[in-house]
């Protein structure tokens, strides 16, 4: 399997804050990659790492072969890397085909606007939002507003996507048919880092998971291994012979 | 052409001819002279608008680009006797060219920042010609009379000038349309909406923004040596005259920011306005406070501006304004 992303060695320090350590990791094409680790513990921040939008002190990142360290996002965006955010960002006054239009006008395949409109009606069907495409982004609920993030990611046809959170603040019935969403963006042979707080969504839908704490890289391993992981119980639950005793009392 | 069957491009278009038709049908020079302050404000506010309606980005100090352009004009006209055609188009070259060397520089400021450094510019530039010996310095320049006489004396010379301000007006709609409905539009109005955003999404945003002011800064300057051609003399406090750069922000504020026919309106709606007010005998003296006011007054109720308020009140409008 050839390697997409290459993360080495990546340091980031925000002042004193040791925002992450030594994080290292190749991620192979096509593969889900989950994300988890406590609040605070970098995740968004390793995003922003890998992004463009955050240069890291110490560290390489490679993406399809090519050194992209301290690369500008948008020339990231152009090689074919997309990402949403985890605190939405519609384009408020835009229409929805329009936000979804600036992501294949300005994204990997630089489409001219009929074209890009085109992409944009199959994106918003593909991820529900075509009956809202005449609304203003401003009008939309934060589920939609969620798949309105994820459309203008996809709308750029990119190799790797970055989703943040795409599962907070929705319900039940939202997060099942994000998941579908999630699992039909694979399909599409494109490759996908998740961060989510939803460990029974995470467990279910990612190939492989890597746990950060306090900037650490703390585990890396398949759902199975990850969940019998002794640091990642304590990340999460403080002590983990002390959450055994606990049970054991009751 | 898809674009060309868009009603709300006729709309603005007509709204224009209908304004300067008038002293073309009279003959009438002092209504010639109103309608040319009012063209020549919907060129300033048109152009303005790709700044600050489009890409989101406040300019206080937007006169600069007129002002220079009325100095290289007027230098090349009287000193090196080029002709008016010639002189205008490099006077707008050197706004735009100023535009494109401060861009990259002061557009990485965001907000208020960004306003704070174009009043600076506006001020550094008057500084500057004030002290520099070819431009006449604070005396500035004035264009010998005999000049005229190459444009057919000087009633044939404003004549002429109105009919180009007409054609540059209607030129600024076109810009403002053709920006607004193309791709680096999409990119602008995306920087506007979340700049951060934008740039993940792949809007190259150092280059898109630096473009947006230089398209801004070059009808400016045409106009600027095309006014003090007319007026036959140019001073420093003339050019670079901040207040007239914040009369700008408000006339595009009333009209509709990110509109095509918001400047428009807000020109004719403003400039109808001050008439009222310089010849009240109540508000002659306070004509910019006034101003003032009514900045305020829109930004705290109706940020959208008239056509923004229409295109919401009235959903019918939506297909004719553009």
């Amino acid at each position: 399997m050839t390697v997409l992303l290459s993360v080495q060695g990546v340091t980031k320090q925000f002042g004193g804050l040791q925002a992450l350590t030594q994080v290292t990791f190749d991620l192979p094409q096509g593969q889900i990659l989950g994300l988890i680790g406590p609040n605070g513990a970098g995740k968004t921040t390793l995003f922003n790492v890998i992004n463009g939008v955050y240069r890291p002190e110490v560290g390489r990142i490679i993406f399809r072969d090519k050194d992209v360290t301290g690369v500008k996002s948008y020339d990231l965006a152009h090689m074919g890397m997309a990402r949403t955010h985890q605190i939405v960002r519609p384009l408020n006054e835009l229409t929805v085909r329009e936000n979804v239009m600036v992501g294949a006008c300005f994204g990997r395949e630089n489409h001219n606007l009929s074209k890009a409109a085109g992409i944009a009606d199959e994106v918003m069907e593909f991820v529900g939002l075509d009956t809202r495409a005449d609304q203003m982004a401003s009008s939309l609920n934060v589920a939609q507003k969620k798949r309105l993030e994820m459309a203008r990611a996809l709308a750029s046809h990119p190799y790797l996507i970055l989703l943040d959170e795409v599962l907070a603040g929705l319900n039940s019935s939202e997060i099942d048919g994000m998941i579908q969403t999630v699992r039909k963006i694979r399909e599409q042979g494109i490759t996908i880092i998740m961060i989510e707080h939803l460990m029974k969504a995470m467990m279910n839908i990612s190939d492989r998971i890597i746990v950060l704490d306090y900037g650490e890289q703390i585990a890396d391993g398949t759902p199975n291994e990850i969940a019998n992981n002794s640091r990642v119980i304590e990340a999460y639950l403080g002590d983990s012979n002390l959450a055994n005793q606990l049970l054991e009392e009751e | 052409m898809k674009q060309l069957k868009n009603i709300g491009l006729w709309v603005s278009l007509l709204a224009v001819i209908v304004l300067g038709i008038g002293p073309i049908v009279s003959r009438s020079p002092s209504l010639r002279e109103s309608i040319f302050i009012i063209l020549q404000v919907i060129v300033l506010a048109a152009s303005l608008n790709i700044l600050l309606g489009f890409t989101g980005y406040v300019s206080f100090g937007h006169v600069v680009f007129f002002g220079l352009g009325g100095y290289v004009g007027l230098y090349l006209i009287s000193v090196q006797n080029w002709p008016l055609w010639s002189a205008a188009l490099a006077g707008g070259l050197t706004s735009g060219l100023l535009a494109f060397l401060l861009g990259k520089a002061i557009l990485r400021l965001r907000g208020a920042y960004f306003a704070l450094a174009t009043i600076g510019i506006n001020e550094a530039v008057r500084a500057f010609v004030n002290n520099f010996d070819p431009f006449g310095g604070p005396i500035g320049m004035t264009l010998n009379f005999k000049v005229y006489s190459n444009y057919g004396g000087a009633a044939n010379a404003l004549w002429m000038t109105y009919y180009v301000i007409l054609a540059l007006a209607l030129l600024a709609v076109i810009l403002n349309f053709v920006i607004k409905n193309s791709k680096f539009g999409l990119g602008l109005m995306a920087i506007r909406e979340d700049e951060d955003a934008a740039e993940v999404m792949g809007v190259v945003t150092p280059d898109a923004k630096t473009w947006a002011f230089v398209l801004s800064a070059i009808l400016p300057g045409i106009i600027g040596a095309l006014f003090f051609f007319k007026n036959g003399n140019i001073e420093p406090g003339d050019a670079f005259r901040l207040d007239y750069s914040i009369e700008m922000l408000v006339i595009v504020m009333l009209g509709g920011q990110g509109s095509v026919l918001g400047p428009i309106l807000g020109a004719a709606g403003y400039e109808g306005l001050r008439d009222f007010l310089l010849t009240s005998p109540l508000f002659k003296n306070i004509q910019l406070s006034v101003a003032g006011a009514l900045l305020l007054v829109i930004v705290l109720f109706i940020p959208a501006g008239a056509v923004g308020w229409l295109r919401k009140r009235v959903p019918i409008l939506r297909k004719v304004l553009a």
